[in-house]
């Protein structure tokens, strides 16, 4: 009886609102690839952490305070005197670098597997700006607790934006609204972390998802799903996402769920890695920290910039390297798109990449000594090589033949 | 795949456990973000019972102090304010407090509060939440002949009399709030707790 | 009397290696005598505003009496934050400075780091208060705990930097002028403040850690059931 209802309810909706249109063009009969392996699941752990983050964000909104005098004790307040405030905190901040790392890993799995490559590359470009978003997202969010941290470095890489010839200055004062970071720039980065970049990066993950279903996923034998269908035109080696994807996505979650609740209960300041020592101490627009370094996601970057000697052109740099990310569906002439069918090259390129994002994340959290530029250097010239050569390495690199079929046992 | 080789029955069990879990764990999730929004221990601070010292209260004095953001006034009713509120019960609207939740049960008889002598109530109109005014005065020319002393709003006209007892024919519908009290010496009391012993 | 070489931790700002705090945050009575010691010799000056009464009554298991007691001196209320009754105008000038608020400095600065400056105050004539710190130089807080701790000379002895230089160092301390405590006992004191500054600088943490079993099991057991279904489905897919 009740499920007879419910029938007539859809039915009714279904008049009037594409429901099950919807749900078969995206999870009952919609034919992803049979062969995703583990690093398949980085895509709804990146959506889970959306919307972790914005649920968090948004009780975190009803007890903090966005202006220079009040902001640090409203943390502390959460921290303390709102119920169960202390747990919504530790969501948050833990999820930021879990965000992050769930889209590096998300975006490593692009580039082993060939995902920008023809006829990805606009998905490529919405994940891209995704990124972008992301960052500016979590630099601003890191201004709101108002430690010496999120002073201080906001104070630096706005300043930054200075150092564009003619209009550099102008530029960082408006960003600013002020002389120095203070207030009026609290304020704003409030209506931004809070409205502007979530309301953005929901629209862009949407053109993210509704261009991945126009296309169709590809796999990790970088192989075409849709060249090999049946009489009833679905793909030999797909399976509908609803319930196989649906199923395994769940263990997943539950899997990233055990490390990220291990992390929020007995290491949420992850050694002064999420949470650093240094923010703990009220802004002080007076006496800057002995040790100014942004949060360990932003360092491979940073140590970009410091690898520089002028501050205009490591600002560009910096740009660069993040830029160069976008070109990459064109930069990739190889006739295949896997790493696995890919020759020693790529392979020998792609673990100096990795190797080298890596050492350039380590050296962007320690002090500048000139043994650390010079490995900076290396490691960002190595970095840009990656890209900048790959249209020649990718050429003439010895590859194998993919398979007709998906691999799957 | 053939049909028949699937086990439905190790699914659906499969399915219910999992989704029962899921659903336990998704409450235990939404359980700290609801309760983060009860009062915070600040706002349980700003609302913790308000000490009050009467020593000083004369005969047929009002004094108003705040709890909970709310006036409160203590009236130091005189013997002659005691006795007229027997005669006035026939012009309220509910003389005997039958509306339960507008006084603590102590506070349910004859003068609405413990003692005679003192009435506590909120200094807030049931009507629409405007502050009446205290009008002790016999018989004043706005009031007419028959006022013996009482509270009045000036904004819609809604009369009480010195119990907080709302007058009948006026828009107000019920009558004066009494907030939990006790009386820790004979000149100091608590507004915001019961007394001892009292649930 | 010759204090032992502090066991080398971590190298604090100037160098100076740091002791390792002995706190428990699980025992309870070393937390309330820490309390007590904060209210007699720290709270004068320093308060912990993020901080309620009635909070620390109830986590270190004081009744309200004893907390109204040892604890309030300032006419504040049971459920008010822990604040100080000296201006921050009268602050500048008896100190040059705002002695800061001690909510969260067990997070910013470290229980050892704490247990080591507490201990770490010495003679020196040319300070204003006629002592220095030898992990944070020239501080402007005067030796608090002096006629508990006694009074310390500072023993030197020579390093060579990075600069190839050879530099004086602080590498232990002589106690010249006893205090009303053995140093062991001055030990146990500051132990205790530190760890009841280290509990007023995340009061949930017991909580947290407590909670993080529950959480931990329930995922470990929905992780298996997912599991399980998964591959019950994953039957269908050749």
């Amino acid at each position: 009886m009740i499920v007879d209802k419910l029938h007539t309810g859809r039915e009714w909706i279904d008049q009037r609102f594409p429901l099950t249109k919807f749900w078969h063009d995206h999870m009952s009969k919609y034919y992803a690839p049979k062969n995703f392996n583990f690093w398949y699941y980085f895509g709804s752990l990146a959506l889970l952490m959306l919307a972790v983050q914005i649920v968090s964000g948004i009780f975190l909104t009803m007890n903090y305070k966005p202006a220079a005098g009040t902001a640090f004790e409203s943390v502390e307040y959460i921290m303390r005197d709102v119920n169960w405030g202390w747990l919504i905190r530790y969501i948050h901040s833990t999820g930021a670098s879990f965000f992050f790392v769930v889209v590096y890993l998300h975006m490593f799995r692009a580039l082993i597997y060939g995902s920008y490559r023809r006829p990805r590359e606009l998905l490529w470009l919405f994940g891209m700006v995704i990124f972008g978003l992301l960052m500016a997202e979590a630099f601003m969010g890191y201004l709101l607790p108002w430690g010496q941290m999120s002073f201080w470095g906001a104070q630096v890489i706005i300043s930054l934006f200075g150092a564009i010839p003619y209009i550099g200055d102008d530029l960082a004062l408006w960003i600013r609204g002020d002389f120095v970071v203070a207030d009026a720039t609290l304020n704003r980065f409030f209506s931004f972390h809070v409205i502007a970049f979530p309301l953005l990066l929901i629209g862009i993950v949407l053109f993210h998802v509704i261009s991945l279903h126009s296309v169709g996923s590809s796999n990790p034998d970088g192989i075409e799903i849709k060249d090999k269908k049946n009489e009833k035109g679905i793909p030999l080696d797909g399976i509908p996402f609803h319930p196989y994807y649906t199923v395994k996505d769940i263990v997943g979650v539950a899997g990233f769920l055990f490390l990220f609740a291990a992390v929020i209960f007995y290491a949420p300041e992850m050694g002064g890695w999420f949470l650093e020592k240094d923010n703990f101490v009220p802004a002080n627009p007076l006496k800057t920290p002995e040790h100014i370094a942004p949060l360990w996601y932003f360092t491979p970057f940073y140590a970009i910039l410091r690898a520089v000697p002028d501050k205009f052109l490591g600002v560009m740099a910096m740009g660069a390297s993040i830029a160069v990310l976008f070109l990459l569906p064109w930069l990739d002439r190889s006739p295949v798109k896997s790493i696995r069918y890919k020759g020693p090259i790529f392979k020998t390129a792609i673990a100096l990449f990795v190797i080298s994002f890596l050492g350039l994340g380590y050296l962007g959290t320690v002090a500048a000594t000139p043994v650390a530029t010079m490995f900076s250097r290396l490691f960002s010239i190595i970095y840009f090589a990656f890209f900048l050569l790959m249209p020649y390495y990718s050429k003439h690199d010895k590859t194998k033949q993919p398979p007709e079929r998906v691999n799957y046992k | 795949m053939s049909a028949d080789d699937v086990d439905h029955g190790k699914r659906r069990i499969l399915t219910a456990a999992a989704t029962v879990m899921g659903g336990i764990g998704a409450a235990y999730v939404a359980t700290p973000f609801v309760l983060s929004m009860d009062p915070s221990a600040r706002a349980q601070a700003a609302g913790a019972p308000v000490d009050v010292d009467i020593s000083k209260l004369q005969n047929g004095q009002l004094m108003t102090v705040e709890w909970r953001g709310k006036p409160v006034w203590i009236l130091r009713r005189t013997d002659e304010m005691i006795k007229q509120l027997e005669e006035l019960s026939s012009l309220m609207r509910d003389p005997g407090s039958e509306e339960l939740t507008q006084q603590p049960h102590y506070a349910k008889n004859d003068y609405r509060s413990i003692n005679p002598e003192y009435m506590v109530m909120i200094g807030l109109c049931t009507h629409l939440g405007c502050a009446p005014t205290y009008r002790p005065d016999l018989a004043p020319e706005d009031l007419g002949k028959g006022w013996k002393g009482g509270f009045f709003c000036p904004c819609h006209g809604s009369k009480y009399d010195l119990a907080g007892r709302v007058y009948t024919g006026v828009p107000a519908p019920s009558n004066l709030v009494v907030p939990a009290y006790r009386f820790v010496t004979e000149t100091r009391l608590l507004i915001g707790v019961d007394p001892e012993g009292v649930s | 009397m010759l204090l032992i070489l502090p066991f080398n931790v971590a190298a604090s700002g100037s160098g100076q290696s740091l002791d390792v705090a002995p706190i428990d945050i699980y025992d309870i009575e070393s937390l309330q005598r820490g309390a007590e010691n904060y209210a007699n010799y720290c709270f004068n000056c320093h308060a912990i505003s993020f901080m309620r009464f009635n909070r620390v009554a109830e986590d270190i298991g004081m009744t309200e009496d004893e907390v109204r007691e040892k604890l309030m001196f300032t006419g504040a209320k049971y459920g008010d934050t822990m604040r100080i009754a000296m201006s921050k105008e009268d602050s500048e000038q008896w100190f040059g400075t705002i002695p800061p608020d001690l909510s969260v400095v067990s997070r910013s600065r470290g229980p050892n780091w704490l247990y080591t400056y507490l201990r770490s105050f010495y003679k020196d004539e040319e300070r204003p208060w006629g002592v220095n710190n030898a992990i944070f130089k020239d501080v402007a807080m005067p030796h608090v705990l002096h006629e508990l701790q006694g009074l310390q000379t500072a023993k030197y002895a020579a390093r060579v930097g990075e600069d190839g230089n050879s530099h004086q160092f602080i590498n232990g301390f002589e106690l010249t002028e006893k205090g009303k405590l053995s140093p062991q006992e001055f030990d146990q004191f500051v132990a205790d403040l530190v760890n009841f500054i280290s509990y007023v600088g995340e009061p949930a943490k017991t909580t947290r850690l407590t909670l993080g079993k529950w959480v931990l099991g329930f995922l470990g057991i929905f992780f298996i059931i997912t599991f399980l279904l998964k591959k019950e489905y994953w039957k269908d897919v050749h």
